[in-house]
């Protein structure tokens, strides 16, 4: 858990565009994925998804912990959707193909089917593009790809600040809660659920006063060393743009735009092959 | 030429604004560019106040009223801005751990050229100039807690050499350093201020340790006023660091107990460089052979065994390999080494926190193994370096009896045990304070009362002074053996060697996961061969008992430290 971030560093055309590219890709497709719900489109996203993997030698048994907990997601997220609104489709799409009665008065429609297939989809468009925004993009670059996309630079280096302090915080945690320990504070299993959690609040106060320590000097070195004093900064850790990540750039916006043509083709987000 | 000067007070003063007495006053002092300079004063002198008026953190960041003026290259600092100033004064702080920014070297580097928005290619070239010249090139692309003390310290002055700025202030760059690091970090120091021509300004308070290295002057600073500016032979020579608070040198302390008289013309300022005549050399002989020496303690019976425990880290990093140890009732020792080299692991083990691998540890005939945590803590309480992490209850005597609550003991007996330990640790006054209103030191003590309540047999203690002046650190090692005095053994880990030379008959040398030496500290700092092992550094005691000409340095060690800790207990 010490790696929030999980980046994986590999030689691949993936790793090697700029984070920035990446980050602008990654928000203007899943914009694109979210709002429409052309299956079509959908699909090529899905493949693409994949396909990626494939170039950014990123295996998927690295990340298949993430995957399989979207997964469960996934699957709990369709039986809802089944179980509070077995009629959606029907609605959606203004037909009604019966395949067969299940319980009481619910059938199951060939329309239903069909939108939690495009649910399915949707999953598989975007979740692997973000896990694959986290496994190829070096933290270090994390901040300076969210400045470039025009979030302010202080906002995108608190992010940074974060990142580099999680571990330092983690292992404080460690050592204040053994100490506690020693000191009759049980924190294993041994002790109830509720109790722990109300043992695990003593850890909070200590944490609290050495993190406030830490901010302040923290704060200084950073005045010291000029930070905040232009409007703008560069970043050491910043890829320039090379014509791939205009490429990639481009195309994820033809994309977006595509999917807004649809919108307008399919009068409404859904691709409608029953009526 | 006062108008040469890069830094300049006069008749300045300062006051906080939280606090009703101003912390500086009348200072007068100027510094010449390429000068090197140390500022030295006990805690709360006010030297701090006066680097932070320096760089510029104070007016800009930490509010308060100034009186007089400070130019900085004869320009007023009120009409400059803080990124104006850290142009020409770059600042180490004293914590280089936390003053770290950047997720890897490089980055923490570049990072006074980002905020000035210079082009990475530029960037690039001028990181791995200056990571070059502090020799860093190697772990550029590593994150900070990756790196050894020693090579943050390099990282820290990186960042601040990129800017080429005409002033580097260092604020207590030998806190957290073990003795052969702080040595180096000395060195390094003194070979950046020859090639650079910067203006080196120390703030620091180990007076010896600095002054390995030659600076031009020392400007010594007490209770928010400049009581001294002389070179360091004139200092060294005028008695005033002891009267002001500051430990002097220990040869100096040694060569005044035989009676030789000092003069800046015999070069005091090292040990290697003073002028030791034949007759001041047979005073310190003399002194030697009438001082009788200290009778031996008695061993009590051993209650404490460690047999043959090795530990290795998840990631398969070997900690500790074969190590044996007993202790007995009553005993005062100290565990010394590099960072890393397994004293941490070792209390850790010892405290339940880690599971051994291999081996037995036993306490009065029982397996350890067999104890939780919280029972081994009945009988083994450990103090961790910073009291701020320990503490979580916001009353004193609610943290005091935090863990006798948890406990269930009867309310009546809390209070009893709880006030004894606040009375030994000289906070009974204090019982109903929060603890938020008290200094460090007094935490500290807070955090030693608290383990104290659960009555163990062995208290360790990790770095018990650090961060401490010579007058606390003095309480709180007086208090530590009073405490011994009433029967608590006392294991203390530490890079001080003054400390362990003082405090301790016993010490124990950790080096790459194993015990290399368990001796009197006077011997093992007498040998050369664990001195490097072991990253301490050797007292100047020795050297000077080498140089008089005595055939058991070791003994001349010991025999000064007994006096002198007699000396000051008067």
């Amino acid at each position: 858990m010490t790696n929030l971030f999980n980046y994986l560093p590999r030689n691949s055309p993936v790793h090697r565009l700029a984070g920035a590219t990446k980050l602008s890709a990654l928000l203007l497709l899943s914009f694109a994925g979210m709002t429409t719900f052309d299956t079509r489109l959908l699909a090529a996203l899905a493949i693409l998804s994949f396909a990626m993997f494939g170039v950014s030698k990123i295996r998927l048994r690295d990340v298949s912990a993430m995957l399989w907990f979207t997964f469960v997601f996934m699957v709990l997220n369709n039986l809802l959707i089944f179980v509070f609104e077995p009629e959606h489709g029907v609605s959606i799409y203004g037909a009604r193909h019966e395949i067969c009665r299940l319980v009481g008065d619910i059938y199951l429609t060939q329309e239903q089917l069909f939108y939690q297939l495009n649910v399915v989809l949707k999953y598989l468009a975007m979740i692997p593009l973000v896990i694959l925004f986290v496994s190829t993009t070096d933290p270090s670059e994390f901040a300076a790809s969210l400045n470039r996309i025009g979030v302010s630079y202080k906002v995108a280096y608190s992010v940074s600040l974060a990142l580099r302090y999680i571990p330092d915080i983690q292992r404080e945690y460690h050592d204040i809660s053994l100490a506690l320990q020693a000191r009759g504070v049980e924190m294993t299993k041994k002790e109830r659920f509720f109790k722990r959690l109300k043992n695990a609040a003593t850890i909070i106060f200590p944490l609290i006063m050495t993190s406030m320590t830490r901010i302040e000097t923290i704060a200084n070195a950073m005045e010291l060393r000029s930070f905040g004093k232009l409007k703008k900064r560069s970043w050491y850790a910043a890829n320039p743009f090379k014509a791939a990540d205009i490429a990639v750039i481009a195309a994820s916006a033809l994309v977006l735009l595509l999917s807004a043509l649809l919108t307008l083709v399919n009068h409404g987000r859904y691709y409608n092959p029953f009526v | 030429m006062p108008q040469d000067a890069i830094i300049e007070f006069k008749n300045f003063g300062f006051q906080y604004d939280a606090q009703a007495e101003p912390t500086l006053y009348d200072i007068n002092l100027s510094v010449r560019p390429g000068e090197k300079l140390l500022i030295a004063g006990p805690s709360g002198s006010g030297k701090s106040t006066l680097a932070h008026c320096i760089n510029g953190l104070i007016p800009f960041s930490l509010r308060g009223e100034m009186t007089g003026e400070l130019l900085l290259g004869g320009r007023p600092t009120s009409e400059l801005s803080l990124f104006e100033i850290s142009k020409t004064v770059g600042t180490v702080l004293q914590d280089s751990d936390a003053q770290f920014i950047g997720l890897t070297v490089a980055e923490d580097i570049a990072f006074a050229l980002e905020n000035d928005c210079v082009p990475k290619d530029e960037m690039v070239k001028r990181v791995a100039a200056v990571a070059d010249e502090v020799s860093v090139t190697s772990v550029l692309h590593h994150a900070p807690h990756e790196l050894s003390g020693g090579q943050k310290q390099r990282v820290s002055l990186a960042g601040v050499m990129v800017d080429e700025v005409s002033v580097l202030l260092f604020d207590e760059p030998l806190a957290n350093l073990d003795p052969a690091t702080g040595k180096q970090a000395i060195e390094l120091i003194d070979e950046i201020h020859k090639k650079t021509n910067a203006a080196v300004i120390i703030i620091e308070h180990r007076i010896e340790d600095v002054l390995h290295r030659d600076v031009d002057r020392v400007v010594l600073v007490y209770d928010g006023r400049i009581v001294a500016d002389l070179s360091p032979a004139e200092l060294l020579c005028s008695g005033l660091l002891t009267r002001n608070g500051l430990r002097e040198p220990l040869y100096i302390t040694a060569l005044k107990y035989a009676g030789v008289e000092l003069s800046p013309e015999m070069r005091p300022q090292h040990i290697e460089t003073v002028e030791l005549n034949e007759a001041a050399r047979r005073k310190v002989r003399d002194w030697f052979l009438r001082t009788p020496p200290a009778p031996e303690r008695e061993r009590g019976e051993e209650f404490f065994s460690a047999e043959n425990v090795s530990f290795s880290y998840p990631n398969g990093k070997e900690a500790l390999s074969g190590v044996s140890l007993a202790l007995s009732r009553g005993e005062v020792m100290c565990i010394v080494g590099q960072n890393g080299a397994g004293k941490s692991t070792f209390s850790k083990l010892v405290c339940g926190f880690e599971k051994l691998d291999r081996g037995s540890m036993a306490l009065l005939g029982q397996d350890l193994a067999e104890l939780t945590v919280k029972e081994r803590a009945e009988h083994i309480g450990y103090v961790m370096q910073n009291p701020n992490q320990m503490i979580s209850k916001s009353m004193i005597a609610e943290e005091v009896g935090l863990a006798l609550t948890l406990d269930g003991l009867p309310e009546a007996e809390v209070k009893e045990r709880v006030e004894s330990a606040l009375k030994v640790c000289g906070l009974y006054p204090f019982r109903n304070w929060p603890v938020s209103a008290l200094s460090y030191g007094q935490k500290k003590r807070v955090t030693v009362a608290s383990i104290l309540a659960m009555q163990p047999e062995i208290i360790i203690l990790d770095e018990p002074t650090a961060g401490q002046d010579f007058k606390h650190y003095t309480e709180i090692m007086e208090f530590l053996m009073e405490l011994n005095r009433s029967g608590v053994t006392i294991v203390m880990i530490t890079h001080d060697m003054h400390l362990m030379l003082e405090y301790s008959p016993r010490a124990v040398v950790f080096a790459d996961g194993k015990i290399v030496c368990d001796e009197s500290p006077a011997r093992v700092l007498s040998d050369p061969a664990i001195i490097k092992t072991a990253s301490l550094k050797e007292t100047s005691l020795f050297t000077l008992a080498v140089r008089c000409g005595l055939e058991e340095p070791a003994a001349f060690v010991q025999r000064f430290i007994d006096c002198d800790r007699e000396a000051r207990g008067r």
